[in-house]
């Protein structure tokens, strides 16, 4: 079956970026646990899941628009708005809970939406519409919570930034997690496990979609696009969405992880730019059309995974900024050996 | 008889490089007198047709002017530069440190060093500007901490650098001519040099401009350079203004320079834009901020308003051509 080997070969250079940011992540953090004076144990996993995962959202989010072959520079924003929303929403009954929730991912993907509308049918460059809609957003974040504050279900807040033990037992199912079926898998950490089960059950299904096949063709010529009668303009509503959505399950969880809510500017800005990092080290270009959420994901995890070691070796926090910067440029650098590579001088204008 | 001459004679249509610059022009003077109204209703004064305040807003938009016009030479090549905030930072901080008549000189040094390996990175490596200048700026940030101790600075603006930012020549602000000489610098080198154009063109496309022989990536690395500089002026002055360079003085500026620009129809792929526009988007912004600020409106109100206003004015010319082959 040599031509099994083939496929494979294709499939590997094909998701090279995924590799790496799978590898890279795999590195540091085991780096990181070597080190940790209680390293492999199930706490410091559920802190770090616990931190990692609006940006992991975040990351997949911005994902969608760069497949476009744009650019979605209000993630940050979004996280922001439906986080304050959150902290109004989030606690009371089973049943507000549930509405409460709905109505934080509903919010999430109508900014997404609205997003989408402005770029499709208002026809406007995604780069300067999402800078625009960014700032509505924080502006309506703002105006919901002018401070810091809010109360969220301590419950929930705890059953879903815990392992599933904690959720099992704070929840009463699975004989309060004792039960010998449970035992297995009941040390994983919560937002470690939403975090697969979003990239298995969101991401996914809309990448295999004729939707999501239509993404990646946009992003690769949008001419040629148009004229295999592909749905152009559904496509593009649906990616942007869909990263509002995701965006806003960002959101969601830091008001559970944080039991409040904050219209935090500079925090919004550096989600964004955090976001447009991990997209970039998880291997999709910025050109389009090449790429996953997946790949963002992990990037988004690497980018954790440095911090947090920073923290281990107890780095100068001044020094912090400058070898983050610097990790930055050297891994956006590394798309340079293309330039080597082309024989053609007019290839590099591409 | 008149009716038909009026008839005969050719109608005139904007064309499509004037209409972004007319219809700002006309949001500004609506803003005007929007504001206007409002104080004449609430103090019973026109406040903002005052030369003393008009002075005093072209004064403040001087920063903004300056950085926006570096920003609309690299938004002419269809690129753009993030790292403005902490170049803006960099430079300040430079200049008050270094202090003595070598201050101005340094500042602007450094924000064109800060251009240089963004334009390298960019035109050499062909790594796209957006993630480029973003870790520049990420980079920038870094050494400024670990040199200041994340605090500000202690060092003084010189004289000179206050006496730029807040002195008058003739009863007109010095920034304002400062902002003047710039203005002229860039419609000479936009519009009588080899360089404008090969700007246009690469804005246009860059491999056919490469083509026809131009030095397409020294072209880029200059440009770059050139929009650092903007900012490393706009730091110095922005220095001299409030006396010191702090953390994050520059973060105010980024947003708003692309607005600006955009606001004043220079395309944000490139190759398409008239300095005139940016002029009066800077007017437009700066003129915005102060009427919102007049009418204490909050800061959330104030976001809201800033994004919409820059959406309807895009609605009304910015869009895109449908997308038809």
């Amino acid at each position: 079956m040599s031509g099994g080997f083939a496929d494979l070969r294709i499939r590997a250079r094909q998701s090279a970026g995924l590799l790496t940011a799978i590898g890279l992540c795999a590195a540091l953090y085991l780096f990181y646990n070597l080190n940790h004076p209680r390293g492999f144990s199930s706490a410091v996993l559920i802190q770090n899941s616990n931190e990692a995962f609006a940006l992991a959202m975040v990351a997949m989010a911005q994902t969608l628009p760069v497949l476009l072959g744009g650019i979605d520079l209000s993630v940050g924003a979004v996280l922001t708005l439906v986080n304050v929303a959150a902290s109004h929403v989030m606690n009371g009954g089973p049943l507000d809970m549930a509405l409460g929730a709905a109505l934080c991912m509903g919010l999430g993907a109508a900014c997404g939406f609205m997003n989408g509308c402005v770029v499709v049918y208002g026809r406007i460059q995604p780069i300067i519409a999402t800078l625009a809609t960014g700032a509505i957003y924080m502006g309506v974040a703002l105006f919901l919570r002018p401070s810091p504050g809010g109360n969220v279900d301590a419950d929930l807040s705890w059953a879903m930034t815990n392992d599933l033990f904690e959720m099992a037992a704070t929840y009463g199912f699975a004989a309060n997690g004792e039960a010998a079926w449970f035992r297995p898998f009941a040390a994983l950490p919560t937002p470690l496990i939403l975090m697969a089960a979003v990239a298995a059950l969101v991401w996914l299904p809309f990448a295999r979609s004729v939707t999501g096949r239509t993404v990646y063709a946009i992003g690769s010529n949008e001419g040629a696009a148009y004229m295999s009668g592909l749905p152009i303009a559904r496509a593009k509503l649906a990616a942007f969405t869909l990263g509002g959505f995701l965006a806003g399950l960002g959101g969601l969880f830091l008001a559970l992880q944080t039991s409040s809510g904050a219209a935090d500017v500079p925090q919004a800005g550096a989600y964004t730019l955090n976001s447009l990092a991990a997209v970039v080290i998880g291997g999709t270009s910025l050109l389009g059309g090449v790429g996953s959420a997946v790949g963002s994901l992990f990037g988004a995890l690497v980018l954790r995974a440095i911090s947090f070691n920073f923290r281990i070796f107890e780095v100068d926090p001044l020094l912090q900024p400058l070898i983050e910067g610097m990790v930055l440029l050297a891994a956006v650098s590394l798309g340079a050996v293309r330039v080597l590579r082309v024989r053609n001088t007019l290839d590099l204008f591409r | 008889m008149t009716d038909a001459v009026q008839d005969a004679a050719p109608r005139r249509r904007l064309s499509p490089e004037d209409r972004p610059v007319v219809i700002a022009a006309g949001f500004v003077l609506a803003i005007l007198a929007l504001g206007t109204a409002y104080t004449l209703w609430t103090q019973g004064a026109a406040t903002l047709l005052s030369p003393t305040y008009l002075l005093q807003q072209l004064q403040v938009g001087a920063f903004l002017g300056i950085v926006a016009a570096g920003m609309m030479l690299v938004i002419l090549l269809g690129h753009i530069d993030l790292s403005v905030p902490w170049t803006i930072a960099a430079s300040a901080m430079t200049a008050t440190a270094v202090g003595g008549p070598f201050a101005v000189p340094v500042g602007l040094a450094v924000g064109m060093g800060i251009g240089l390996i963004n334009g390298c990175g960019v035109a050499y490596l062909r790594i796209p500007s957006m993630i480029f200048t973003l870790g520049v700026n990420a980079v920038a940030q870094g050494v400024m901490v670990a040199q200041t101790g994340g605090f500000a600075p202690q060092t003084a603006a010189t004289p000179l650098m206050q006496y730029l930012a807040v002195g008058k020549i003739a009863g007109l602000p010095a920034a304002v001519f400062v902002w003047g000489v710039v203005s002229l610098g860039m419609v000479v080198l936009l519009g009588r040099t080899a360089m404008g154009r090969a700007i246009y063109m690469i804005g246009a496309r860059e491999a056919a401009a490469y083509l026809a022989g131009v030095p397409t990536r020294r072209v880029i690395v200059a440009s770059f350079m050139l929009c650092g500089a903007a900012s490393g002026l706009a730091g110095t002055l922005l220095a001299g203004y409030s006396t010191k360079a702090y953390q994050g003085m520059g973060d105010a500026y980024l947003l708003p320079a692309i607005a600006a620009v955009v606001i004043g129809g220079t395309h944000i792929l490139g190759g398409r834009g008239r300095y005139l526009g940016t002029l009066v988007g800077v007017i437009l912004i700066v003129l915005l901020n102060s009427v919102l600020s007049i009418m204490q409106m909050p800061e959330a109100a104030r976001q809201v308003i800033y994004g919409s206003v820059i959406i309807a004015m895009l609605l009304v010319y910015g869009r895109n051509d449908k997308v038809t082959q």
